[in-house]
């Protein structure tokens, strides 16, 4: 017989066996190896966390209460889903387009990148989610009450303890899975593994119980189908205000609840996963809802209308002795609940993070104060606390509302609150005249109506205060009763939240749309929804660019999506327009690029006002808003064409302009280079001649005379140390050059390096801050040359770093392109209109003619990098002044 | 060959897709109409007993719904150009 530690440790174990799976498939995605990750079969999986504990308890409970009512919470997603192609392929796409990261984003950006509509939408879905994540902690206590009553080993257990237990247990899983990187497109492998894992141990489990029912307890179909008939649940009342009602709910619910909107949006990946998922969700729903009937009637049969119908599926096997089918039925009830509580927990957390903490926090920030902290240590901070809160949140309610109400009642409350997304998502996205004003004022009346009418009279039906307004209404204003407004009575309560709420959203959404006049941004976000699928790529831009600086936008973003991809971003950004480095051109395209991928982090209206704050202002052009305007269509299509010329001939006018100002600057200083090469050739001659004729003289001292020798020598070196640094140069250039390749270990030259540059004396404090445990690479490379390089660019920080304290810091890393080495100083760094050319020959900055050379030094390092295969790049953004050397990986290996 | 047959038709196959689509948008409409047609037994009114034979309607739409859904999901997928946004590009490896 089943023991009461048993069931608690096979509970533990099933947890266990997620966290290795949800872990073995982050590392499989991470190696590159998740490719059926995206398969339409797992995306199905992932949005079977629609049947919840509710589904998996509460069905067979609604069932035995009013029969076959509870069916249209299954039906409702049916008409969504098989109609994808009228709606979710719009969203899906839209969502794609836009790197959508919830539904507080998705309306936010239809709204114009509203802080305002992200808030809002933000604090009605968690206050919506509360009832629900209580509803998943009350039937795991429920359900392990079953077993606790009546087994060995139970005493001394408590269920407020265990549903604490059992939000603490799932917040560890999500912090732990759903916040382990702030990735750019918001999909959590892991995490959809895990639930597609417990979609199939839930529909196996109700199903196992469906057929012993069937056949076990009852005579197979035949008899199932007689025994319905005679059953108390015989006769349909059908209700027809909450039969439409509960369908449209439902239908609803899949798109506005953020959990739905995470699996089914945020973590699609293209459509023909919808185009699977269209048939083969309504069967998961089907197939679960198959046996609900027979179960609610032969409960009924057995326990009679006393027992709480919400635990039929446990305790029909239980009461026939069958402890293994009990307990593969609680693992089922269990990760209902567990999946629907951790993608709930990470979508609102999402939400909170984004459209919460974070404008409040930019909100506090100088207007152009430099980004100095990481961004996503903030949000991840945030991401992690509100899973924490959320979780409290609903283990409080759930005390509150003292755990006894029907499960199905429970979920309902949160459907209604969810459901008044629905007038400002769908109108965003087939009304181009929907604006931010109407959505807000919408979504807040219908939230007012629902917290009134069905929300507050579910958390305060006891008080009396409370039941005196349900009685007569505030201040006895009879016509506000919050179950008949405007003194309609006699409607079911479900019936009249979801009208009245519903409503009164719409039309006030709608009249206030057709009053307020919408921004620009909202304008050009209204075309690109609306229109998603007419103009794809060619909808105007929002960005004018040139305001902002290309530096300051790469160090923002680099705090935000991470050094690497920030830097990969903008690297390829340049290529595209034809120049090189880490700096393109700040073009609209390239603003509005930007913005879409730090979007997907931290969303869209963050991520406008971060560039607005960077760049100084958004600014939509007269053109953009022409665009926008039907009349213009035409004109548009005939410009684009144009466009898509003149683009490639001002891709090649960039190239020009940059080849020309290079020469233009390089003819200029290979004219000063002239005249100092002369000056610092004819002053060591001019010494030399004058000394040489002075020891011609007759009568010195052998005392002078040794002088004399001396600084003719010193002259005669530095002119040797000039000519060497010229014939050096140009032995490269001719490649003439023999290198002697070998193995080499990085750190060991490095190593040489720095104590050649540190042996000489210097006026400031030099440090050089090392990685002794990356530098260990082999690398096939000739390592006397690869010392030069690293002597020049460490002599050069020495001579030119402008920081009382020079600190250089070199960073090795392991890169696809071959191993990265960044040198970085300190100092302040070498301004922008400069930074072009400080690879080519004779190249100085500034007056720095103290320091003696004659600027051939990097031109030196860069020809020596190429010809050992690497490259070499000056990488802007670093603080200081910062080289990064990229040296071929082929036959380098860690040591 | 059909181009010789209907040289006024050659669009044949992307005009067939298009009217399927247009199936496709019409599905949840009648599936709408089947769902509520319950509304119109008015079964709490009936004297005899209806939920074995109501559940069996409705199960019997359902399944309907997927199969058509399946039919059409099929036909419609199989134009779905792979992924329009390749997300492995830019994807963060840390």
């Amino acid at each position: 017989m089943l023991s009461f530690n048993l069931l608690v440790a096979a509970c533990i174990a099933y947890v266990a066996f997620l966290f290795v799976l949800a872990f073995a498939a982050e590392r499989a995605a991470a190696a590159g190896r998740g490719d059926w990750l995206r398969s339409p079969l797992v995306y199905t999986l992932s949005l079977s966390i629609y049947c919840t504990a509710w589904t998996f308890y509460g069905a067979v409970g609604y069932a035995a209460r009013s029969g076959l009512e509870f069916i249209t919470i299954y039906l409702g997603p049916t008409l969504v889903m098989t109609g994808w192609w009228l709606l979710l392929r719009k969203l899906v796409r839209i969502g794609r387009a836009q790197r959508i990261t919830s539904v507080a984003d998705l309306l936010s950006a239809r709204y114009g990148k509203s802080v305002l509509i992200g808030a809002i939408v933000t604090l009605m879905a968690v206050v919506a989610g509360t009832p629900y994540i209580a509803l998943q902690l009350q039937s795991v206590t429920l359900a392990l009450s079953v077993f606790g009553g009546g087994l060995d080993g139970a005493a001394g257990w408590d269920e407020r303890e265990t549903a604490l237990l059992v939000a603490a247990g799932l917040a560890i899983f999500t912090v732990l899975f759903g916040t382990r990187n702030l990735d750019a497109d918001e999909r959590h492998h892991g995490v959809v593994v895990a639930i597609a894992v417990e979609a199939v141990v839930k529909l196996a489990a109700l199903i196992a119980v469906g057929v012993f029912v069937v056949w076990g307890i009852a005579g197979g179909p035949a008899d199932m189908y007689a025994r319905i008939e005679a059953s108390d649940i015989a006769e349909w009342h059908l209700d027809s205000g909450r039969w439409v009602a509960l369908t449209f709910l439902s239908g609803a619910a899949l798109l506005c609840l953020p959990r739905m909107f995470q699996v089914l949006v945020v973590e699609n990946v293209d459509d023909r996963q919808l185009a699977t998922a269209s048939w083969a969700f309504p069967l998961y729903l089907f197939l679960i809802s198959l046996f609900v009937v027979p179960i609610a009637v032969a409960g009924l049969e057995r326990f009679g209308a006393g027992a709480n119908p919400d635990l039929f599926v446990l305790t029909l096997p239980l009461s026939e002795g069958r402890g293994g089918l009990a307990m593969l039925a609680f693992l089922g009830g269990f990760s209902a609940a567990t999946s629907m509580v951790i993608v709930a927990a990470i979508a609102l957390s999402t939400m909170v993070s984004n459209h919460i903490v974070l404008p409040i926090w930019l909100s506090f920030r100088e207007p152009r104060a430099k980004l100095s902290e990481d961004v996503r240590v903030i949000v991840l901070r945030a991401r992690r606390v509100s899973i924490l809160a959320i979780l409290a949140l609903g283990w409080l309610y759930y005390r509150m509302s003292g755990g006894g109400a029907a499960l199905a009642a429970i979920g309902l409350i949160s459907f209604v609150g969810v459901a008044q997304f629905l007038p400002a998502m769908i109108g965003g996205l087939f009304w181009r005249g929907a604006t931010r004003l109407g959505a807000a004022s919408g979504l807040t009346v219908g939230f007012v109506v629902w917290a009134y009418t069905f929300f507050l009279p579910s958390v305060g039906a006891a008080t009396p205060l409370w039941a005196e307004v349900q009685q007569l209404g505030p201040y006895g204003l009879a016509w506000l009763r919050p179950q008949a407004l405007f003194g309609i009575e006699g409607i079911d309560p479900l019936v009249h939240a979801v009208f009245w709420s519903v409503t009164l959203n719409t039309l006030v959404f709608v009249g206030v749309s057709l009053l307020t006049f919408p921004g620009p941004v909202e304008r050009l976000q209204g075309v690109e929804f609306v229109d998603v699928f007419a103009r794809e790529g060619s909808v105007p831009r929002g960005w004018r660019g040139g305001a902002a600086g290309a530096e300051e936008l790469l160090s923002m973003a680099q705090h935000i999506l991470g050094p690497g991809a920030a830097q990969r971003l903008f690297q390829d950004a340049a290529a595209e327009q034809g120049t090189g480095g880490f700096l393109p051109e700040v073009t609209p395209d390239f603003l509005e690029r930007l913005e879409r991928r730090m979007a997907a982090a931290v969303g869209s209206a963050t991520a406008h006002a971060m560039i607005a704050q960077a760049g100084g202002g958004t600014s939509v052009s007269v053109e953009d808003l022409m665009a926008v305007a039907d009349e213009a269509q035409q004109i548009m299509e005939y410009s684009q064409r144009l466009e898509a010329q003149s683009e490639e001939l001002s891709r090649t006018a960039r190239q020009l302009r940059e080849a020309n100002r290079k020469l233009t600057e390089l003819s200029v200083q290979k004219d000063a280079f002239l005249s100092q090469i002369s000056h610092e050739l004819r002053t060591p001659m001019t010494s030399i001649r004058a000394f040489s004729e002075i020891l011609g003289e007759e009568g010195l001292s052998d005392e002078d005379r040794t002088r004399y020798a001396r600084v003719i020598h010193d002259e005669a070196v530095r002119l040797t140390r000039l000519l060497d640094d010229l014939l050096d140069l140009s032995v490269l250039e001719s490649g003439t050059l023999n290198l002697s390749m070998r193995e080499a270990n990085l750190g060991e030259v490095i190593g040489r390096a720095v104590s050649t540059v540190s042996a000489v004396p210097g006026q400031r404090p030099f440090r050089v801050l090392r990685d002794r445990e990356a530098e260990d690479v082999v690398l096939v490379t000739d390592p006397d040359r690869l010392a030069q390089v690293f002597i020049n660019l460490l002599s050069n920080a020495r001579k030119y770093c402008d920081a009382d304290r020079q600190d250089v810091r070199i960073e090795v890393r392991r890169g696809d392109g071959g191993v990265q080495v960044d040198v970085i100083d300190n100092g302040s760094g070498i301004p922008r209109e400069s930074q072009e050319i400080i690879f080519e020959k004779f190249a100085r900055l500034g007056d720095h003619t103290r320091a003696g050379g004659a600027g051939l030094g990097l031109a030196i390092c860069r020809e020596i990098v190429e010809k050992l295969g690497g490259s070499i790049a000056y990488l802007p953004g670093q603080g200081g002044a910062a080289f990064r050397i990229v040296l071929p990986t082929g036959l380098a290996r860690a040591a | 060959m059909r181009q010789t047959q209907a040289p006024l038709f050659l669009e044949r196959q992307s005009y067939r897709r298009r009217r399927l689509a247009d199936a496709a948008r019409m599905l949840p409409v009648l599936g709408t109409m089947l769902i509520l047609l319950p509304l119109l037994w008015a079964p709490q009114s009936t004297p005899g007993t209806d939920t074995a034979q109501g559940g069996l309607y409705i199960f019997l739409v359902w399944g309907g719904l997927i199969a058509a859904a399946f039919l059409m999901a099929r036909r419609l997928g199989a134009g779905i150009e792979p992924p329009d946004d390749p997300q492995g590009g830019d994807r963060e490896g840390g």
